[in-house]
């Protein structure tokens, strides 16, 4: 028996000849949660898409648990729970139907002990009778991710689960999945609050324009690209910077009271500290500080942060 | 794995019988619109022509216009109900986007063409039933060959089921489902025979409505339950047969390799 929830071998698709994931290849272990990340348009939605069983598989392979995906499509399906980035309802039928006919569609006789946990966590209860026109949109998130979990999939696939949903349910919901990834359930998710995949994932790819750019744990990755800074507060101004600085990119504020320096990817703030007491200078405070995995996602993907900030403006 | 989270045992059919389910219970809750509206229809053309007319006209020797016109109207609501169910059901699917529900789950083609065919027989049959029933305040019928009526019936159903399939798959929007059934069904069901034989046609338009596969659903069920008709009831049922098993075809060929439902 594989220990691989996920298996994805030089997968590949186009649409009008125009290729949207170009042959990327990646694993997911039982039990892990694994971001996949990337900016609109990197073919993340695709690939989990081709995963889902959504979309054809333009060449390559997809395997759940050992399963291929296309030869035993039956099994797979059954193994994954898949939350898509639209919110799907089906308008004729109440939320306690929906769920019932839900777990009847992958072959599961319903469980109704199992749908009141997912009805009672997910703060479904008082809404069981309504039709789903009339849910709100948070609600109709809560329903989609209760509908992806009622046959109790081994692999739960989350494409932007909070998208457009506020802050209070977007804690909830990360807690809801953190808890059904403790009791067994593996993860697979994109989002775009990478803050959260940065809390959340213990493993992260990136995708941009179709290529896996980046796989490897989430603290690797932040630690590999992420730029260590250290704030140096002064006693006495300084006028110019000292040449033997010149390789921490250093910037001068506060009128000279305050030096930014980026230490080197091999660099250590020890010997930096070294270095300024070998010039004599008089520090008052001293802060270090990581840049985030936002900052090294922007800087993999080429993103132009102060441009994003604009066009959000 | 916590003992809690493992799956259940999975039943093989029980995806088909649950979209059986769900596609039934889509057209029973809106039954005013999917079951009444058409009875209603099909009641007023049998009071035109039962009530009224159906005495005083004659286009059959030795059979009331009321007995000539309601085997038609019979297998128009079939007709008619087969085609809006799958055809609607399946369109909707796509336009809404909960396709995406059915094709992530284990359905198989089979099960999904037989599911959404069978609902819509249902809805196409159960409106054909209540016509038929309707029907008896105005004329008698006299049910010569009631198995081959009950054949052709089926046949008439699952024809238009499977045509309901491909238009609902073909179709862009809206106005193009509302095509096939406006301007391809309706004429289709009115120039087949329903109000008329083809026989009292100019030789002409006589010939040219052989060419109408409605012409042969219709005059196999009216010859089934008549004992008369323009053509042999193995004709009609043959020619039917061949044009329902090559759409049946065509549908299970579009489901099978998710045309237009998988990008």
């Amino acid at each position: 028996m594989t220990d691989m929830a996920l298996k994805i071998d030089r997968l590949c698709k186009s649409f009008a000849d125009v290729p949207v994931v170009k042959d990327i290849s990646f694993a997911i272990r039982q039990g892990e949660i694994f971001g996949l990340l990337g900016p609109n348009g990197a073919g993340k939605s695709t690939t989990i898409n081709m995963i889902a069983g959504v979309t054809r598989v333009g060449s390559g392979s997809i395997e759940a648990y050992g399963y291929d995906n296309q030869r035993d499509y039956r099994v797979t399906r059954r193994l994954l729970g898949v939350v898509h980035q639209e919110v799907v309802i089906d308008n004729f039928f109440t939320v306690e139907q929906a769920l019932k006919l839900h777990a009847g569609y992958y072959g599961i006789k319903d469980d109704p002990a199992w749908r009141q946990m997912l009805i009672e966590r997910l703060g479904l209860a008082p809404h069981l009778h309504k039709v789903m026109i009339k849910l709100s949109g948070g609600l109709k998130r809560r329903f989609m991710i209760a509908k992806a979990l009622i046959h109790r999939p081994r692999l739960l696939i989350l494409d932007e689960p909070t998208a457009g949903v506020d802050v209070e349910l977007r804690h909830s919901l990360w807690d809801f999945v953190r808890d059904i990834n403790a009791r067994g359930t593996t993860i697979l998710l994109t989002t775009h609050y990478l803050e959260e995949a940065e809390q959340m994932c213990d493993r992260i790819a990136i995708m941009n324009h179709g290529d896996l750019i980046a796989l490897e744990s989430t603290r690797d990755l932040v630690d590999r690209l992420s730029r260590r800074r250290v704030r140096v507060c002064l006693d006495q101004p300084l006028r110019t910077v000292p040449d033997v600085l010149a390789d921490y990119q250093p910037q001068i504020g506060d009128e000279g009271r305050e030096l930014k320096l980026d230490l080197p990817v091999d660099g250590t703030a020890g010997a930096l500290l070294k270095e300024l007491c070998g010039l004599g200078l008089s520090i008052r405070d001293l802060e270090t500080e990581q840049s985030s995995l936002e900052e090294v996602f922007l800087q993999l993907t080429g993103i132009d942060q102060t441009r994003d900030t604009q066009d959000e403006r | 794995m916590n003992a809690e989270y493992r799956q259940g045992r999975f039943y093989s059919w029980l995806p088909f019988f649950t979209l059986l389910r769900k596609e039934i219970l889509r057209f029973w809750r809106v039954a005013s619109q999917t079951l009444l509206t058409p009875i209603i229809t099909a009641s007023l053309y049998l009071f035109v022509f039962g009530a009224t007319l159906g005495d005083r006209l004659s286009v059959l020797e030795g059979f009331s216009y009321a007995q000539f016109v309601i085997p038609g109207l019979i297998l128009m609501g079939i007709i008619n109900n087969s085609f809006a169910n799958t055809s609607s059901s399946l369109f909707m699917s796509r336009y809404l986007g909960g396709i995406v529900d059915l094709l992530v789950t284990p359905v198989s083609p089979p099960q999904f063409i037989l599911a959404y065919t069978l609902a819509a027989m249902l809805r196409g049959l159960a409106v054909g039933l209540v016509v038929w029933l309707i029907s008896t305040l105005f004329a008698h019928l006299p049910w010569v060959a009631p198995l081959q009526a009950l054949m052709m019936a089926v046949l008439a159903s699952f024809l238009f089921t499977q045509f309901g399939l491909i238009a609902a798959i073909y179709a862009h929007n809206f106005d193009t489902l509302s095509m096939y059934s406006n301007f391809l069904l309706l004429p289709l069901i009115y120039l087949g025979g329903v109000f008329y034989p083809i026989s009292i046609l100019p030789p002409f338009w006589a010939k040219l409505s052989l060419l109408n596969p409605l012409f042969y659903l219709i005059d196999g069920f009216r010859h089934a339950i008549l004992g008369v008709g323009d053509i042999s009831f193995l004709t009609a049922f043959l020619v039917s047969g061949a044009l329902a098993l090559a759409l049946f075809c065509w549908a299970a060929w579009l489901i099978g390799s998710g045309y237009r439902l998988r990008s």
